[in-house]
């Protein structure tokens, strides 16, 4: 692992002793595993100097059926100073998976998270207009969930036949 | 009043809805609506083979495919480690630069258009025409390439690539000039342009802005230079900074940066590799060397048809990495030995073929719109786990409703033109 990442990673441990479950690095990119409720506070701390992970790059979420904790929010963070990113992963469980919004942090935050919502049913506490972005509002289901068949057809209007 | 906007209007290119607000003709309030062009992109890509789903990233961001195609194609080679030889690494510059050029020309050619210049849009389309004519004799197509391969690209450079890429640069030359005399002090152009839209550093940062949107505000990000890929760090180019953030300078920077491309271009051309291989193969032909292969190995060269040339045998170490369990094997080994056969089948048998290692991976390049980056988990089978694409106008346009508050009707055209909204990489 860089030295500069390793050094980033070591000192959210210690900033956040507990909240940061796991720290990794996958084909050269570094990853912490966060406790989902200290999300914010995590990123905030990041946000700002010295750090400053100042974008948001991309917000996603990953679907593991087979797992406890079944969802996975990926975050990933760019700081322009010290050019290097960092992916913060969360993990929620499948019963009603909420985490919090970063809306208040970064403005994509907002289309992000509602893309998220629309795709894994993911909650977004303080989102402030959550809504479904891509699927009309009637849509049943999440089409990037496992269980979401890949062939399934909920046209909103009836195909000619 | 209220005013639906799209999705389907002659001003918008793209299926995007925008209802807004209206008091006289100033806009109040507004609300983007996005989706009409949605098609599963990611779900889709969970269900086929990484060698299977590149024709997909063809459709994203369908005025720059080639831009797709290395974005998606260095992802996986990030995971496999593999090296590409030299030659392609040129080539893949060359046609990601081309491609740029494409994609900044059509993105102002539109936005000129619905201001009323018509003439700057025929121009444009005309240089246009002249950097597709390059991409069309070198992939083949002019718009869904699927040139860019696992392991390099599909096929060499054909033999009078650099006439044709001369002219095109030329051609491209003289338009950019035409185009900043027509438009650059032209009063119309900057009423509607100037001081339009503007946006801040710090709000174009929050936007998650980047490309030639986010330069335009004064702001030092490229990823050609911030985490160089390919031959980049070889080339000399700079980075056009705008310096308001408004309408006219994302026109201003765009336009630097095609003469940036073009100066990229010309520096590739003088130090690609020269091919070792013989341009075109003079050999037996094909039915000839199946029927000789029955008894026993073929040693002559056999001509392939002539929509597989510049993919001979030949030329494959220049352009493909030398690692027959991540590229397709050469078509003329396929049809002729039993282990090109075998290795044909390795590949693309269910459950075979390119398998990357457990784990996931971003990589990002330089697209047309800005970072484009793809997110793809491996669970170390055959097809990705999770493919996320981070779509660079996804966060540009999600920005729309901020800057066309207070505005009028009118400016809606210019802010959305100088965007370069695309529908395929928004919906996805």
């Amino acid at each position: 692992m860089a030295m500069e990442d390793k050094k980033i990673l070591d000192e959210l441990q210690k900033k956040f002793p507990g909240k940061i479950l796991e720290v990794s690095e996958v084909f050269g990119d570094a990853v912490a595993v966060i406790e989902k409720d200290a999300l914010s506070n995590i990123v905030k701390y990041l946000k700002n100097k010295p750090h400053e992970y100042s974008m948001l790059l991309d917000l996603t979420c990953v679907d593991y059926p087979e797992r406890a904790e079944r969802f996975e929010m990926v975050y990933h963070l760019f700081s322009f100073t010290q050019n290097r990113r960092l992916r913060i992963k969360a993990r929620l469980p499948e019963k009603q998976p909420a985490i919090d919004s970063l809306t208040s942090l970064w403005s994509n935050a907002n289309w992000l998270e509602r893309e998220v919502y629309d795709m894994f049913g993911v909650h977004f506490h303080g989102h402030p207009d959550l809504r479904r972005i891509f699927m009309y509002d009637s849509f049943e289901g999440f089409p990037l969930r496992k269980d979401y068949p890949l062939r399934k057809r909920q046209p909103l209007i009836p195909l000619r036949k | 009043m209220l005013l639906n906007m799209g999705p389907s209007h002659p001003a918008m290119h793209g299926t995007i809805r925008i209802m807004l607000e209206l008091d006289g003709e100033r806009i109040l309030n507004s609300e983007v609506e996005v989706g009409y062009l949605h098609r599963g992109f990611e779900k889709i890509c969970e269900n086929r083979t990484y060698f299977n789903l590149l024709p997909y990233t063809d459709r994203l961001n369908y005025v720059s495919p080639l831009i797709n195609n290395l974005a998606y194609v260095m992802t996986i080679e990030k995971m496999l480690g593999i090296q590409v030889p030299e030659r392609a690494q040129y080539i893949r510059v060359i046609m990601s630069e081309l491609s740029r050029i494409s994609d900044h020309l059509t993105c102002l050619a539109a936005m000129a258009m619905e201001c009323g210049a018509f003439t700057v849009f025929l121009y444009k389309m005309k240089a246009r025409e002249f950097i597709w004519d390059v991409i069309e004799y070198t992939t083949g197509v002019r718009m869904t390439t699927s040139y860019i391969r696992i392991g390099g690209v599909r096929a060499d450079l054909y033999p009078s690539y650099r006439e044709s890429l001369q002219k095109a640069i030329a051609e491209t030359r003289k338009v950019l000039k035409d185009v900043h005399g027509l438009l650059d002090k032209n009063k119309i152009f900057l009423n509607r342009t100037r001081d339009v839209a503007v946006i801040s550093q710090e709000g174009a940062l929050s936007y998650g802005w980047t490309g030639p949107c986010l330069r335009s505000t004064g702001f030092y990000y490229d990823v050609r230079k911030a985490h160089p890929y390919l031959v980049y760090d070889r080339l000399n180019f700079e980075v056009p900074l705008g310096e308001r953030g408004d309408n006219f300078d994302r026109y201003v920077v765009r336009m630097k940066e095609m003469e940036q491309s073009l100066r990229i271009i010309e520096q590739a051309i003088e130090k690609i590799p020269a091919s070792s291989a013989p341009i075109m193969a003079e050999g037996i032909e094909p039915t000839q060397a199946i029927q000789a292969s029955r008894t026993k190995k073929v040693q002559k060269p056999i001509r392939l048809s002539p929509n597989l040339e510049g993919s001979e045998k030949e030329v494959y170490k220049d352009i493909l990495a030398n690692d027959n369990r991540y590229i397709v094997s050469p078509k003329e080994d396929t049809y002729t030995s039993i282990e090109g056969l075998i290795n044909h089948f390795q590949f693309f048998m269910r459950g075979h073929g390119i398998r990357p290692p457990q784990g996931e991976v971003y990589f990002s390049v330089e697209g047309g719109n800005g970072e484009l980056g793809f997110y793809i988990v491996s669970d170390g089978t055959d097809r990705p786990y999770r493919l996320h694409l981070r779509a660079p106008c996804f966060h540009i346009v999600s920005a729309l409703e901020y800057l066309i508050k207070g505005r009028y009707v009118a400016d809606v055209i210019p802010t959305f033109g100088s965007m370069n909204m695309i529908g395929g990489e928004l919906d996805r």
